[in-house]
């Protein structure tokens, strides 16, 4: 049974669907021209859901797929690099530089000890290579302890 | 000769500051090459939002950014013959007899003569990319949009057919790059589409944001599935000489292997894989079997690198001159471009000659920076493949989440980046290419743009799209470079690297 690429498949064509749907709402302008802002997306969708098509009717063989613990860390590792996304403004390049680096570095290599010298010293030799190296207006720490 | 005035005007543009670039953009290209797991596109996209930040002028921005892909070129073979790796996808060909020959203890000797083929594939190149480019220019000046709309067809369809195994995955990723592309404002009325109200998306996904986060952070959680593995101690480089002999014996391999992979190079789509694949093969028949090809023979190492570094060169032909990038680094390139507001094509050579010949003088003088670093200074590049998976990919990473901030400044982008890295580990497990999204976010509204001209100008009728010779000729290419693939790829199948 070959489930990913017709799983897949049918993604695709849902979403292409609503794209196309999305499509047809396009407001028309003032500035006319022979075929509008909706026919090219409109194609898109269309070809994109035959593709789709295609996958569910003619499948590839299974890829290899990480086991259950290795999705689960990837999913970690994604979420913390959201949670980063959201603290660099806040919280200033450093802190949250050396802890998301520390994370992945151990989900690269499960070991404590390399993960923590790794992350912060990663952290503050990025910072000063943008910092004086590069000449990039990055704020070392949260607001509030410069004072 | 109008080509050596140009180039000498190009050389007199030219700094001690942008010659500094190079040599700089060089060494981080070899490096970049010589990590397994950090390709040419890779490197370039995430240095990209870094270049920008620094303010570079376009001139200066250009030079850096060749000089680290030329670099990378080079430095590909690197990880190839010490480690069995390829350190970037060109560089597969290189492991066949690159490794056997490490492993009879000649690593140095294949290093140099690697080096040595490298230079006169990328050098043979460059010369190519000077005579052609300004030809092809004239001949895409007379291009109308119903050519344009067809040439970027031909982009999509031969990219998407040498990109994957499978044409409806590589349609579907072309697809969802021309779909991206289509979210933001319209260029043509003004009004917004596919924006789901969003403000973030009112000015459409930054390209930068998709490439940065389909290449280099989708690479890292490859690396997490991994734990890194495949980073495993290669074959130590005991003394480096220049072997002379052999450098003599492969002249002709080095020559042939750079006809091939410049024009495999030329052909939108096909890339330097496809150079080093094709030198690699030919010079197999040529030799015959005496030659020990796949049991460390120095042409099975001279060919390839010639090959792919010519291709290389040859991929920047159609970037130019058409705005049509040969290989998916020179589509990242495409995206240096549009960022500092130049839009490759056959105007750039009438608009801004300034920037195309200081371009080509700056590869010229990258190559002899690299042929210097490559051969004697090869050592250095050799160390830098012993800096562990679990600090380059973080690293990596971070510079990644600081380029992409320091250029927008908003989390949103960032959001959108892990996004696209997720989608990009997605796609590519499933066997999806990555490649053609990335093109269609950079061409899609371009191609948009000259079909609804080629409507305007025709008052709707579709029958001008296959008004002219050369447009047809580009649809039935584009037809053939779709089609083709599935049936060439029963007769020639890709060999296997060496596993012991």
């Amino acid at each position: 049974m070959i489930a990913s690429d017709r799983i897949f498949g049918l993604v695709v064509i849902v979403v292409a669907l609503g794209y196309i749907l999305s499509a047809t709402q396009i407001q028309a302008s003032f500035m006319a021209d022979p075929i509008g802002a909706k026919p090219f997306p409109i194609g898109i969708g269309i070809v994109a859901a035959l593709c789709g098509l295609v996958m569910i009717f003619r499948p590839d063989p299974e890829p290899d797929w990480p086991e259950a613990a290795t999705l689960l860390s990837l999913g970690f590792a994604v979420a913390v690099l959201v949670g980063y996304a959201y603290a660099l403004k806040p919280l200033g390049f450093l802190i949250p530089t050396a802890v998301a680096a520390s994370i992945l570095s151990y989900q690269i290599h499960p070991r404590a000890v390399t993960a923590l010298l790794s992350g912060p010293g990663l952290s503050a030799g990025l910072f000063v290579l943008f910092r004086y190296g590069l000449g990039l207006g990055l704020v070392p720490f949260p607001k509030g302890w410069m004072g | 000769m109008e080509v050596f005035a140009n180039l000498a005007a190009g050389f007199s543009v030219l700094t001690w500051f942008t010659l500094a670039l190079a040599v700089i953009g060089c060494f981080l290209g070899t490096i970049i090459g010589a990590l397994p797991g950090l390709g040419p596109s890779n490197g370039v996209a995430i240095l990209i939002p870094v270049t920008f930040s620094m303010g570079l002028d376009a001139t200066s921005a250009l030079v850096l950014m060749t000089s680290v892909y030329y670099g990378a070129m080079y430095g590909g073979r690197i990880s190839s013959i010490l480690l069995n790796i390829p350190g970037d996808e060109p560089a597969l060909m290189t492991t066949l007899d690159g490794y056997p020959m490490a492993k009879q203890g000649r690593a140095g000797d294949a290093l140099v003569l690697s080096g040595v083929a490298s230079f006169v594939g990328a050098f043979l190149a460059t010369l190519g990319l000077m005579f052609l480019a300004p030809l092809l220019s004239r001949v895409a000046y007379s291009f109308g949009p119903s050519e344009y709309f067809a040439l970027y067809l031909l982009a999509f369809c031969t990219l998407g057919g040498i990109a994957s195994n499978n044409q409806a995955k590589a349609a579907l990723a072309s697809c969802i790059g021309l779909g991206i592309a289509m979210i933001g404002l319209d260029n043509t009325s003004g009004m917004p589409r596919l924006t789901f109200g969003h403000m973030h998306l009112m000015d459409g996904v930054d390209f930068l944001v998709a490439i940065v986060g389909l290449f280099a952070v989708a690479e890292v959680f490859f690396f997490i599935e991994s734990h890194g593995k495949g980073s495993s101690i290669g074959v130590k480089l005991e003394k480096v000489r220049i072997p002379v002999a052999e450098i003599v014996k492969c002249r002709w391999t080095m020559l042939r292997a750079s006809v091939i992979g410049f024009v495999a190079g030329v052909l939108p789509g096909a890339g330097a894989s496809l150079g080093s694949f094709l030198a690699y093969t030919v010079e197999k028949n040529v030799q015959g079997e005496e030659a020990g090809f796949g049991k460390g023979a120095s042409q099975g190492v001279a060919a390839p690198e010639a090959g792919n570094n010519a291709a290389a060169g040859g991929a920047l032909v159609p970037m130019l001159t058409l705005g049509v990038p040969g290989s998916g680094t020179t589509a990242v390139l495409l995206a240096l471009l549009m960022t500092l507001n130049i839009t490759p094509g056959p105007t750039l050579f009438t608009d801004r000659p300034d920037v195309v010949w200081a371009l080509m003088a700056s590869l010229l003088i990258a190559n002899f920076v690299l042929l210097a670093m490559n051969v004697p200074l090869v050592r250095i590049f050799v160390k830098v493949l012993q800096v562990p998976p679990w600090v380059l990919l973080p690293g990596v990473t971070m510079v990644s989440f600081v380029g992409i901030y320091s250029l927008s400044g908003s989390y949103f982008d960032l959001l959108l980046m892990v996004g696209f890295g997720a989608l990009g580990f997605v796609l590519r497990k499933l066997d999806v290419p990555t490649v053609p999204i990335i093109l269609g976010i950079l061409l899609g509204n371009h191609m948009e743009d000259s079909l609804r001209r080629a409507m305007v100008l025709s008052d709707g009728d579709w029958t001008y799209l296959f008004s002219s010779p050369i447009a047809v000729g580009l649809w039935i290419a584009a037809i053939a470079g779709f089609i083709a693939p599935m049936y060439l790829r029963r007769l020639v199948k890709r060999p296997q690297m060496v596993t012991d």
